[in-house]
């Protein structure tokens, strides 16, 4: 079974690039040079610089001891949320900068839901001194206030998606609509491994550097370049797609995708797409997606924004059907209790999206000789909020 | 031959004016579309409302979502085209979104559009390649056109190869926008028609997107063999007090 992307844009029976003619030419420019481009020597030169010297790579692989003995296994988590700007987001946005820039592109526009990918974007962009514009719902722009405003420091314009759900979702139709009518100078940086074709191979072999560093760290702490099991929470699936990709053909290790159940799969308030979605087309992919019999996509719901996506990019919708992913789900209310826990045991408060991928720990037998690595794909400072509100329940 | 190419044969400076089905009220569109007809509009573009249409600009995006609300599914909008049908004989043509297609059945949605008296289809997302190799020959049995969008950014090359690929006319979106964002005409869209013109293409041409008056209808008539006008006419009937005088109105504005 092949786990990477075809010649024509597919995972299996997913991804391919199903885009209006207005958006032919840019999607079609970008496939046919994203791969020279990256995988040129001077690219990767500056890409690995810029990770090490400014995003602060490699992350630490870090045992967590007194987790590991709640759940009587050997946990690690790999330090996502000590990147600069919080999260994985910026491993991707650091290699689309470099790719716009290589294709003397002006203007940056991105995406963005918990604020994470929009605060990364916005950061490349003052650091390359490009324009930048971020769409993101409204819903969005009032939950995750901190962010919006780290935007504005950085020189972004945040513009409010007010249209649907007011989400994810609509920002990313905003985001396409401006690249519509800004062909010709614009960059459209798109945040997860969803989007028309070469967007979900493109971020996923950017965020690959978790799993390349993860080879190394564990061949260095356990004798064994790979885990038993990677558990990574899974909304559009970039930090899953990274911390995956360079084990997706060892079969040896378990891939395990922990997506939203929000109130519960049960509920129509959930964002756990394989659980409740159909095969359809969103945002230019052929994936898995939450949509009635008519094929309108419906209102996902997560108390995590960055969760709150009703699809998944097209390798996760291809993991799922052949069997390749395990595929799980943690409630609003279970993010929350595993986000308390690793903070009084391990003294780290992670993001909310990073706790679905930690509720998981409740749900799966451990042998306790196994390795497993969480992806800790953010830190939980924007969620402070929530977490403060919900202290006393706790 | 069917109704889109019979019209193309006998008519010059075509209007097509596009209705967002269920739109203001669920059963407004077969009096709005008869009221066109009489009016001497010469074909309707009747739009499935989608929840996430990317190619739209926000007046059609707001009436569809107000579409949706009130209910309209394509199983209504085809029951609307039979009852259409029965007074109106102008070419109809159906667009709306790959993933609407996909979940009635793709070829049982041909086929019931077919029977209900539908002319051809506007998919926008749907990929030329997908459509070469497992839609073009349903559509062609079922004596239906598929019609694609140009932009100003396809190149000759491509041009030539959607225009061997589609039937009924070429959409020839004008600027580089989601519908209805433009109101005037410019001159290097008018280079645009002319570089499109000399390619001495086999379909006819219709241009679309920033079509709303008579000033742009009649450039748009010098240019191509007509012009579809959308969010200019889902405006006038927002909030309008009688469909007939509206839509009366509105095509005497433009004609």
């Amino acid at each position: 079974m092949n786990y990477k992307v075809n010649e024509q844009g597919f995972y299996g029976d997913f991804g391919g690039a199903f885009i209006p003619e207005m958006l032919y030419h840019n999607v079609n420019e970008l496939k046919e040079n994203y791969l020279q481009i990256i995988e040129s020597d001077s690219f990767q030169e500056e890409f690995k610089d810029l990770l090490k010297e400014y995003v602060g790579r490699p992350t630490p692989l870090y045992f967590a001891k007194r987790l590991s003995k709640k759940y009587n296994t050997n946990i690690f988590l790999k330090r996502e949320d000590l990147n600069h700007t919080g999260a994985h987001k910026i491993n991707n946005t650091i290699g689309q900068i470099l790719l716009a820039q290589r294709m003397n592109k002006k203007r940056i526009i991105a995406e963005t839901g918990a604020g994470q990918h929009g605060v990364a974007t916005a950061t490349v962009c003052a650091l390359m001194g490009l324009e930048c514009l971020v769409y993101m719902g409204e819903v969005d722009i009032k939950r995750q206030a901190p962010n919006v405003a780290r935007m504005k420091m950085l020189g972004a314009e945040v513009r409010s998606a007010t249209s649907g759900s007011k989400t994810l979702k609509d920002a990313t139709n905003e985001a396409i609509r401006d690249w519509i009518a800004n062909p010709v100078d614009t960059y459209y940086l798109i945040g997860s491994v969803v989007g028309p074709h070469p967007y979900p191979d493109m971020v996923a072999r950017f965020q690959s550097i978790i799993s390349e560093e993860m080879k190394n760290q564990l061949q260095e702490k356990t004798g064994k370049d790979h885990p038993d099991k990677i558990i990574a929470c899974v909304g559009g699936g970039s930090n899953a797609a990274g911390a995956f990709y360079h084990y997706l053909d060892n079969e040896k290790v378990e891939l395990i995708a922990v997506e939203a159940d929000g109130l519960g799969v049960e509920t129509d308030k959930t964002a756990a797409t394989t659980q409740v979605g159909t095969e359809g087309i969103i945002h230019g992919s052929k994936t898995l997606l939450m949509q009635n019999s008519e094929g309108q996509i419906t209102e996902p719901h997560s108390i995590s924004a960055g969760l709150d996506y009703p699809g998944v990019g097209p390798l996760h919708a291809h993991l799922f059907k052949t069997g390749r992913g395990t595929f799980i789900g943690a409630t609003d209310k279970e993010a929350l209790t595993a986000a308390y826990e690793l903070t009084k045991l391990e003294g780290i408060i992670p993001a909310l999206e990073s706790a679905h991928a930690l509720a998981a720990l409740t749900k799966i037998d451990f042998n306790p000789n196994e390795n497993v690595v969480i992806n800790l794909s953010g830190r939980g400072d924007k969620d402070m909020e929530t977490y403060i509100k919900k202290m006393d329940d706790e | 031959m069917n109704r889109i190419e019979q019209l193309f044969k006998e008519k010059k400076d075509i209007l097509n004016i596009y209705v967002t089905a269920g739109f203001p009220n669920l059963n407004d569109t077969i009096e709005i579309i008869q009221e066109l007809a009489n009016s001497g509009v010469d074909m309707v573009e009747i739009g499935m409302p989608f929840s996430d249409p990317l190619a739209d600009g926000p007046t059609i995006q707001n009436s569809s979502h107000i579409a949706i609300k009130n209910g309209i599914t394509l199983e209504i909008i085809f029951e609307q085209i039979e009852e259409i049908r029965k007074t109106v004989s102008v070419p109809i043509v159906l667009m709306g979104y790959y993933n609407q297609v996909l979940q009635y059945g793709t070829t049982a949605f041909f086929e019931k559009a077919k029977t209900v008296g539908v002319d051809g289809f506007i998919i926008p997302d749907l990929p030329l390649e997908i459509y070469q190799s497992d839609y073009k020959t349903v559509i062609q049995n079922l004596e239906l056109d598929m019609i694609f969008l140009i932009t100003p950014q396809t190149t000759d090359k491509r041009i030539r190869l959607i225009d061997a690929e589609s039937s009924g006319f070429l959409y020839v979106v004008s600027s580089y926008a989601t519908t209805g964002s433009k109101n005037d005409i410019e001159q290097n869209q008018l280079d645009y028609f002319e570089r499109i013109n000399e390619l001495n293409l086999s379909n006819p041409k219709l241009i679309g997107f920033g079509i709303s008056n008579q000033k742009t209808f009649n450039t748009a008539c010098k240019n191509a063999e007509g012009a579809i006008i959308g969010s200019a006419f889902i405006k006038a009937l927002e909030n309008n007090n009688n469909t007939k005088t509206t839509v009366n109105e509105f095509v005497k504005s433009i004609l």
